[in-house]
């Protein structure tokens, strides 16, 4: 299968001397899950961030698309940042916005601003966002405002935000921690879903192994800026989760 | 340590030596005011006699000359919506320039710096400069108050705009929106209903303040009533007060309204 997202050498430093990517290299296919894993701080959500430039990274290389999208700036970044849908631990809906702004909000890389402004969005969009509220199951919220939704109706949001972009890449980071354990099976559903519908590769960042192993077809496992592990789901073992997370006391 | 003596007291609070000589400082200087001022209780007694004697002349209320009544309440209202509508539109971009969290140092420090400028002199003091430099009249009034509410409004929205939570904003950057898309999107509705309340207030405060940017030759009813008191016409002084009192009512209503109508705006979708 052919690769849809490259990473080569990938290093950042908040602080300088202090690496928190430690020189990262992964290929990512052209469609499926990849769970990645690991101790909270071991910059799993900084790699994710990395990748659509929300951070700087420090050195290395981002392959998108047929071209290396790290040095990007201005339009070409925002024209690469469209192509890359992404999904949040909490959400980050625009709350005072109604559902249907905020999907349509997935739409800003392509809408100028002078329209933007005024909401007019062109209509195809606007019939995309209701049928995929339909899809996330969410009929009918369209006019309500996001500060009202529960939890796992905010994600679904979120999602739909996401997939509005039409993404060729679905990024996720720990779209299910702030959520209950049968919401956050519903919502890992929805992710496989999404990028089987679309054919695109989705990259989770989470901290439940078993949902990661139930979930996912490959999983990356995180520690101190490093891929210590990189296999299919099946061959993560309790060794491996040693390597990943250190000690032992915690498995159960 | 314990046991050797009897175990003293521990403290849950240190004690602040500086706020309490801060605070004797204070009582100090009080005194000495007091006694500098001719600041005592036979002087207000002699005061009240006099204020009683003004406030017999000033009733019952008389309207001398409605012409220039109506004439200086006109121009106060117009002074203080057309200030009030300039300034609040540029308060928006310098207030945005202004806030740290969205833009860099070289952007927000020159908008912090005019804000700042805008905010250290009273209004009269402006419109006495601007009088000066554009001649009597409305339009030193209105340059006098945009600056105000540049002060005010620039600061408030900066404030606001500092405020927001950067989580919804970097959603709205992760889907390539420009950066106006994600003023729009990402940071006006966190902050536009605090914005109306900025503007409504502000407009409220220009009311107020047009009708005394006048007494310095600005324009407005102020002029009406500085002339009405130098000539003694304390009577046609009470009913330009009263009318005055009327003219902020109205605004207090209207600005009520208008808030209610922009935050009932903010629920409601675009279909």
């Amino acid at each position: 299968m052919s690769t849809a997202l490259a990473v080569r050498g990938l290093v950042k430093e908040y602080v300088r001397g202090k690496r928190v990517l430690d020189g990262i290299t992964l290929d990512f296919a052209a469609a499926g899950m990849t769970a990645i894993i690991g101790a909270s701080g071991t910059g799993k959500s900084t790699l994710l961030r990395c990748v659509n430039r929300l951070v700087e990274p420090t050195a290395g290389e981002i392959l998108f698309g047929g071209r290396d999208i790290a040095p990007l700036k201005g339009r070409e970044l925002r024209e690469a940042r469209r192509e890359i849908g992404m999904v949040f631990q909490e959400y980050n809906l625009v709350e005072r916005l109604t559902v249907m702004e905020n999907l349509l909000s997935g739409r800003l890389g392509y809408v100028p601003a002078h329209k933007a402004w005024l909401r007019r969005f062109p209509q195809q969009d606007i019939d995309r966002a209701f049928d995929l509220l339909d899809q996330v199951g969410l009929t009918g919220f369209a006019n309500q405002r996001a500060d009202a939704l529960s939890g796992g109706q905010r994600q679904r949001v979120g999602i739909a935000r996401a997939v509005m972009q039409n993404p060729k890449l679905l990024l996720a980071d720990e779209p299910t921690s702030s959520l209950d354990p049968r919401t956050s099976v519903e919502i890992m559903e929805l992710l496989c879903e999404v990028g089987r519908r679309h054919a695109i590769p989705v990259i989770v960042n989470m901290h439940d192994v078993d949902l990661a192993r139930r979930f996912a077809e490959r999983i990356i496992g995180m520690s101190g800026g490093k891929v210590v592990f990189d296999a299919t789901a099946a061959e993560l073992n309790d060794d491996e989760l040693k390597k990943i997370y250190g000690g032992a006391s915690w498995l159960a | 340590m314990a046991g050797l003596t009897a175990p003293a007291a521990r403290l849950a609070f240190r004690p602040n030596w500086w706020a309490r000589i801060g605070w004797v400082l204070l009582a100090v200087y009080v005194v000495y005011a007091f006694g500098r001022l001719d600041f005592n209780w036979p002087r207000f007694l002699v005061g009240l006699d006099n204020g009683a004697r003004f406030i017999g002349r000033m009733l019952p209320p008389r309207i001398a000359q409605p012409d220039s009544l109506l004439k200086g309440l006109t121009e106060s209202l117009e002074i203080a919506v057309l200030a009030s509508f300039i300034g609040i539109m540029l308060s928006l971009p310098i207030g945005l320039f202004a806030a740290r969290n969205l833009m860099p140092t070289w952007a927000s420090w020159p908008a912090r710096a005019l804000i700042a400028a805008a905010r250290s002199f009273h209004p009269v003091i402006v419109a006495i400069i601007f009088v000066k430099a554009v001649g009597f009249g409305a339009l030193a009034g209105i340059c006098a108050l945009v600056l105000g509410s540049i002060g005010f409004i620039g600061k408030l929205f900066a404030e606001a705009i500092e405020e927001i939570s950067l989580k919804q904003v970097e959603a709205i950057r992760a889907t390539g929106a420009s950066f106006m898309n994600v003023i729009a999107f990402g940071v006006m509705p966190q902050v536009f209903s605090r914005f109306i309340g900025f503007s409504t207030y502000q407009l409220d405060s220009n009311l107020r303040n047009s009708t005394m940017v006048g007494i310095v030759g600005a324009g407005g009813i102020g002029g009406t009533l500085f002339s009405a008191f130098q000539r003694f016409d304390y009577d046609f002084v009470a009913a330009i007060l009263l009318a005055i009192i009327a003219m902020i009512m109205v605004g207090e209503v209207l600005a009520t309204w208008v808030r209610g109508v922009f935050l009932e705006r903010g629920k409601v979708d675009e279909e």
